[in-house]
């Protein structure tokens, strides 16, 4: 009845509060823990958090107008873009002095490349005037309004500097915009013309594709994984080898093996003429388009359906299904209502896995999907070494992480993720 | 072997998983309706292979397992409507209590009301009314226990089997469940068929006891004879306490025989399993029939010449070992009573007993 009556904290033996006591025992533990893990803590930093939020970063990073013409934007600031009429003289003096500066830093061709991304044959003006403005004195040829549009007379249209101006913040939605097809104006955002809308469809075919390709990976593995987990251990590990090889195998490889069983003078393809089940001018198209895609990448991705299907199944004890029988259940109802409810976790940490490997999937596509058959992965590797629109890439990127951590937020509402098991 | 009133009946039925070693041997066994019957062996005896035939999961090698009068062995399981309680329980883990039991119901097409009634009596059967809402995972052991017993009771099957039923309990609680589920077998008169390893369970619980070893049935009989009567020698070492004697029968005389033991003393006994003088023989005493006060033995008994090795005291007995003839692990026990003679280590003793306590089994 004593210790009932105490008020305040518990004390330790020396009068210390306990949880103080506690915790300063607990400290050198998580410190000697916190040391253990430190190298790869910091690996871990610097080689993937580090540059993927550098990266996540440029899909709102702009300081490249502001930075290279920092006087000409001050200058646009008292340009009325509404009006329709050309800046005045004061903007093209600093415009001048901006370009003389850039041209000195070669920095002019990066900018007329970013400004390219938004108007096309902003590149070559900004390349083709460089030269000749490069020969101008800030101080003596003034002034420098006629003689730029002399130059190159898109320095005389309204539209150039409403560009500028439209892109002169330094964080901008612009790329934003343009992943889900928009642009920036100086009107505001705006729909991309008809022809030039291709992203949206491509995250929509994406994520179709990779929702096609997670369900014939559940097909063709619930079986597998089903035998695998109920014969016995000399057999299935014999099975697992065979489930494993293709796993081993270099993704290249297979997917060029894809490619010559698929194209149209290929081994599919030959073997049907040959059989006489498909006519020699008729061949099957199942490469270099949505088909192929799918054929291949469940293929590829397969086993990572299949080992976590098995690693559930083998924990689903087999008395489970004598019982249900023992009570007069048919197989088909012991299955139903009782096993497959037990293997649904393995379902879900095979799907999720699946999903998200597929939904980011970029060597498949891009060697058997053609042009109908790519993703947006295939899109975002373009941006990255062939367009060199980072931004834009990055972007996308962005906008990819984002829908697979909102499915991964749904599939935990729906499912529950304490409901996945790896093994 | 046919018998009219056998409800289960083992014809000749022979077992082999390899087609090299048979695990059950010419096993034949007929048991009337509303009995309990207990399966005890050794593990590996062939006892819940048994089960398992009976059940369905596993087929006969050869021979006839009948039901009721029909022969079973091309029934498929779940068509014999026998209720079976898992060593493990095998609760569905991804349903509620309730669903559980229900789920034998539902595969029966019975309608839901009525499905619902026989669930909460079952469930009120064994003191379990209150969980039905909850998950297999929330209860204890013994709670899960009473589960699996009512859903395999909650379709009213004829037969129920029970593999190892108490096996993942303690020793309180497992004596509780033993004593409830012979009341429940013997007021819903269902015939039941169990598995188990453990004796006392087997004594305790059954109707008659099947004593398997080898793939035989060793001796079936009810628990009394089991323990007062062994057949054989597996049967009297595997049942209780034994003490084992070797030796050879000097002569047999009817009902009593004598056995000179290997170290020349002789000794009485009651031939059981011995033929004719010469022939090799282990006989069998139970420790609380040794008798060491003088005044309770026949005047012209053979006695042997004992020496205490141990004392230990057990409360409500008291126990000795003893070398007896060579054997050192001779064991006998006395109730504590106030007039009980405690001996102590090193004392030399006499000791005897009657000769229909001392059976005279095969070597």
């Amino acid at each position: 009845m004593t210790d009932a009556t105490q008020s305040g904290p518990m004390l330790a033996a020396d009068g210390t509060p306990l949880k103080k006591s506690l915790a300063r025992s607990l400290r050198r533990r998580k410190l000697r823990a916190l040391a253990l893990i430190a190298p790869l803590l910091l690996f871990v930093l610097l080689s993937f958090v580090v540059p993927i939020v550098s990266m996540l970063f440029r899909s709102v990073e702009n300081g490249i107008v502001a930075q290279t013409l920092p006087l000409t934007v001050v200058e646009l600031q008292n340009w009325d873009a509404e009006s329709g009429e050309l800046p005045d003289e004061a903007l093209y003096a600093a415009f001048t002095k901006d370009m003389i500066a850039a041209i000195e830093a070669k920095e002019h061709t990066k900018l007329g490349t970013r400004l390219n991304y938004e108007q096309t044959g902003m590149s070559s003006m900004f390349r083709k005037s460089g030269r000749k403005i490069k020969r101008l004195d800030p101080e003596a040829d003034a002034p420098f309004k006629e003689k730029l549009i002399e130059i190159h007379d898109g320095w005389g249209d309204v539209d150039t500097w409403r560009v500028i101006k439209t892109h002169a913040v330094p964080i901008t939605n612009g790329y934003f915009l343009n992943a889900v097809d928009m642009r920036r104006t100086p009107e505001g955002a705006q729909a991309q013309p008809e022809d030039k809308r291709i992203l949206i469809k491509l995250f929509g075919r994406t994520l179709f594709m990779s929702l096609i390709i997670t369900g014939s990976c559940i097909l063709l593995a619930y079986p597998i994984s089903y035998l695998l987990a109920n014969l016995p251990m000399r057999v299935s590990n014999m099975l697992m080898i065979l489930v494993l090889l293709p796993f081993w195998t270099s993704l290249l490889v297979r997917t060029s093996a894809w490619k010559v069983m698929l194209q149209q003078q290929g081994v599919i393809n030959e073997t049907l003429v040959w059989l006489g089940l498909v006519a020699d001018d008729a061949r099957l198209v199942i490469i270099n388009n949505q088909f192929g895609t799918i054929i291949a990448m469940t293929h590829i991705l397969l086993p990572f359906m299949i080992l976590p299907m098995y690693s559930v199944m083998q924990t689903i004890p087999p008395y489970y299904t004598r019982a249900a029988k023992s009570m007069g259940a048919t197989n088909w109802t012991t299955f139903w209502r009782i096993y497959f409810p037990q293997s649904i976790p393995g379902i879900g940490a095979g799907s999720i896995l699946v999903f998200i490997l597929a939904i980011g999937y970029y060597i498949t596509p891009e060697i058997v999907g053609g042009t109908k058959g790519v993703f947006i992965s295939n899109r975002i590797a373009y941006h990255i070494s062939s367009s060199l629109n980072w931004g834009l890439a990055a972007a996308l990127g962005t906008i990819l992480l984002a829908v697979v951590l909102l499915l991964y937020w749904c599939y935990d509402k729906i499912v529950g993720i304490d409901n996945v098991k790896l093994g | 072997m046919s018998n009219d009133a056998a409800f289960v009946e083992f014809q000749h039925v022979q077992k082999s998983y390899d087609g090299e070693i048979l695990v059950v041997k010419d096993l034949n066994l007929s048991m009337p309706k509303g009995e309990f019957l207990t399966m005890l062996g050794p593990s590996g005896s062939g006892k819940t292979t048994c089960l398992m035939m009976l059940a369905g999961f596993e087929t006969a090698t050869h021979g006839e397992i009948m039901l009721d009068g029909r022969p079973i062995n091309n029934i498929p399981p779940h068509k014999r409507g026998i209720g079976m309680v898992f060593q493990n329980y095998a609760l569905f883990p991804h349903m509620t209590v309730a669903e559980n039991l229900s789920f034998p119901l539902e595969v029966r097409k019975i309608g839901k009301d009525e499905r619902e009634e026989k669930v909460r009596r079952a469930l009120d059967m064994v003191q379990m009314g209150a969980f039905g809402s909850r998950r297999p995972a929330q209860l204890s052991g013994g709670q899960q226990q009473r589960i699996a017993l009512a859903r395999a009771l909650v379709f009213e099957p004829e037969l129920v089997l029970m593999d190892e039923p108490l096996g993942a309990l303690d020793k309180q609680l497992r004596e509780h469940m033993q004593f409830e589920i012979t009341r429940l077998a013997h007021e819903l008169g269902i015939t039941t068929v169990y598995v188990t390893h453990d004796q006392t369970e087997a004594l305790t619980m059954s109707d008659r006891v099947a004593v398997f070893d080898d793939g035989r049935i060793q001796q079936l009989a009810p628990p009394d004879l089991l323990y007062e009567e062994p057949e054989n020698s597996f049967v009297a070492q595997f049942i209780g306490e034994n003490n084992t004697l070797e030796g050879v029968v000097k002569s047999i005389n009817g009902d009593e025989c004598v056995v000179a033991l290997d170290d020349g003393s002789e000794i009485d006994a009651k031939p059981v399993n011995v033929h004719a003088a010469g022939d090799r023989t282990k006989v069998s005493i139970r420790p609380e029939r040794v008798e060491f006060n003088k005044d309770r033995l026949h005047a012209d008994a053979h006695t042997l010449k004992a020496t205490v090795k141990e004392f230990i005291y057990m409360g409500d007995v008291f126990r000795f070992r003893l070398s007896v003839a060579g054997n050192d692990d001779f064991i006998i026990k006395t109730r504590n009573a106030p007039d009980a003679i405690k001996l102590s280590p090193g004392q030399e003793v006499e000791i005897g007993w009657l000769a229909r306590d001392c059976r005279a089994l095969d070597a």
